[in-house]
């Protein structure tokens, strides 16, 4: 019988913080709901960077303080925000206009599956009975310069999130730059998957193994 | 004389036929007209096609428009919040239908209603579900959707501030659909917090000028939609 050895690898901190260390100064970026919102706290000192939310605001900024929330002040979660000094508001054209017309620089979006050709699934599990829900996802990945997914490297139940194909409904195809999971950062170049760099104690061959899609290697 | 403002809002949804296509103005909560909703409920008309970001929440605004059955069909892109239940409930039963929109390319079918273009190719959604059925074209070597316009009949669009032209500013990110859904629909119907005196909105700052606006009403005091969701109110009052 096969010892199971779990390597748990970074946090979703520790991930948070390798996404934010690959954010430039001066970026525009939008973040998606949940473990990418993280990367704020992750942004090295020194770097100016501007966040979008799609709902028409460029320049967000911190959780408001308690009392002080603006229930016409938020973000595409629909919870409160603050707009930094220097920040702006606008109607949702010009909004998805800096999305799909490629103004925005750096998007970081969360995952149900990415195939090993770059394709994101990650709006609907195609489920019966679900309600379908979209928001913005899918223009993110076709407007946004470049993408980032930040996801567990496998479910809950174990199976690999990284496939050959997705199995749920596309939300994009071809259209992922970097993946970083607890276990690595993955590249996608060309239509197929480049380590990048391996969270402490993880091996190619075990990333491999609990990759259901085919990993290459840098040449060294 | 021009003068754009009306008196209340059930003046304001009079005129609302059956089987019309109405845009409703938000992002949630934010933007969302709930009194001009309400005035179309006691309005009553029914059959109506609602273009809107959500599908309201609790049993107040759009959702109490959508579970007094007056709503035959949606167009959205996220028909669903934490907190919705009459629409996900309808929709599993196959009472009511849904159009499914990226949120972008529903931006610009309003956009684009409004400005007399009839269509546009678009990247977003290619080689996805919400693409099936649709037609697409390579254009330099890239597959792109054609996606269609909307236009409306009427729009309920909620701003900060309107003068009699019916000159519009708004407030935050509550401006979100309403400059353009102000553009898409053939009657506009707008209700703001404030009305403002002709010249009192600086010119360099209106967002929606008044030609694209048709009546305005004053409610300075809206409903917060959150609160009434949170204490479980309905509409109609009970």
């Amino acid at each position: 019988m096969e010892i199971k050895n779990e390597i748990t690898g970074w946090s979703s901190n520790q991930m948070a913080q390798k996404v934010a260390m690959d954010i430039h100064d001066g970026a525009y970026v939008n973040l998606g709901i949940g473990i990418p919102e993280l990367v704020v706290g992750f942004i090295p000192e020194g770097r100016e960077v501007i966040y979008h939310t799609e709902n028409g605001l460029l320049g967000m900024g911190k959780t408001p303080d308690a009392g002080k929330e603006d229930p016409e002040l938020v973000n595409a979660g629909k919870k409160c925000v603050t707009a930094i000094v220097g920040a702006s508001f606008f109607h949702h054209a010009d909004s998805f206009t800096m999305i799909r017309g490629g103004h925005i620089d750096i998007c970081v979006l969360g995952a149900l599956q990415v195939s090993e050709e770059g394709d994101l699934a990650n709006w609907s599990t195609g489920e019966p009975g679900a309600i379908p829900a979209v928001g913005g996802a899918m223009d993110l990945v076709a407007g946004v310069k470049t993408i980032f997914v930040i996801t567990q490297h496998c479910t809950k139940t174990g199976e690999s999130k990284i496939v050959k194909q997705c199995t749920y409904p596309l939300t994009g195809k071809n259209v992922l730059n970097r993946i970083f999971t607890n276990l690595a950062i993955i590249d996608v170049v060309e239509k197929k998957l480049f380590v990048k760099e391996l969270a402490p104690e993880v091996t190619f061959e075990y990333l491999q193994k609990h990759t259901e899609a085919k990993i290459y290697q840098y040449p060294q | 004389m021009i003068n754009k403002i009306v008196n209340s809002a059930a003046e304001a949804v009079a005129g609302i036929f059956d089987d019309a296509t109405v845009m409703i103005s938000g992002f949630g909560e934010a933007g969302s007209p709930i009194e001009l909703i309400h005035a179309l409920i006691d309005h009553g008309a029914k059959n109506l096609t609602v273009v809107s970001n959500n599908t309201g929440s609790g049993h107040v605004g759009l959702a109490a428009l959508i579970e007094n059955r007056q709503v035959k069909k949606m167009i959205c892109s996220f028909p669903k919040t934490a907190i919705s239940v009459v629409f996900p409930e309808l929709y599993r039963k196959g009472e009511i239908e849904l159009e499914l929109v990226p949120q972008g390319t529903l931006a610009e079918r309003i956009r684009s209603g409004g400005a007399g273009i009839p269509a546009f190719y678009t990247p977003t959604s290619v080689n996805t579900p919400l693409a099936e059925g649709k037609e697409t074209r390579i254009i330099h070597g890239k597959t792109y959707v054609l996606e269609y316009a909307i236009e409306a009949d009427f729009s309920l669009v909620k701003c900060k501030a309107a003068d009699r032209y019916g000159n519009l500013i708004y407030n935050k990110t509550a401006r979100n659909f309403g400059p353009i859904m102000c553009t898409a629909a053939k009657t506009t119907i707008v209700q703001a917090k404030q009305i403002l005196d002709i010249g009192e909105i600086d010119p360099e700052c209106v967002v929606t000028p008044g030609i694209f606006v048709k009546r305005v009403v004053e409610i300075s005091n809206p409903e917060d939609e959150s609160k009434l969701v949170a204490e479980n109110r309905r509409y109609p009052w009970k």
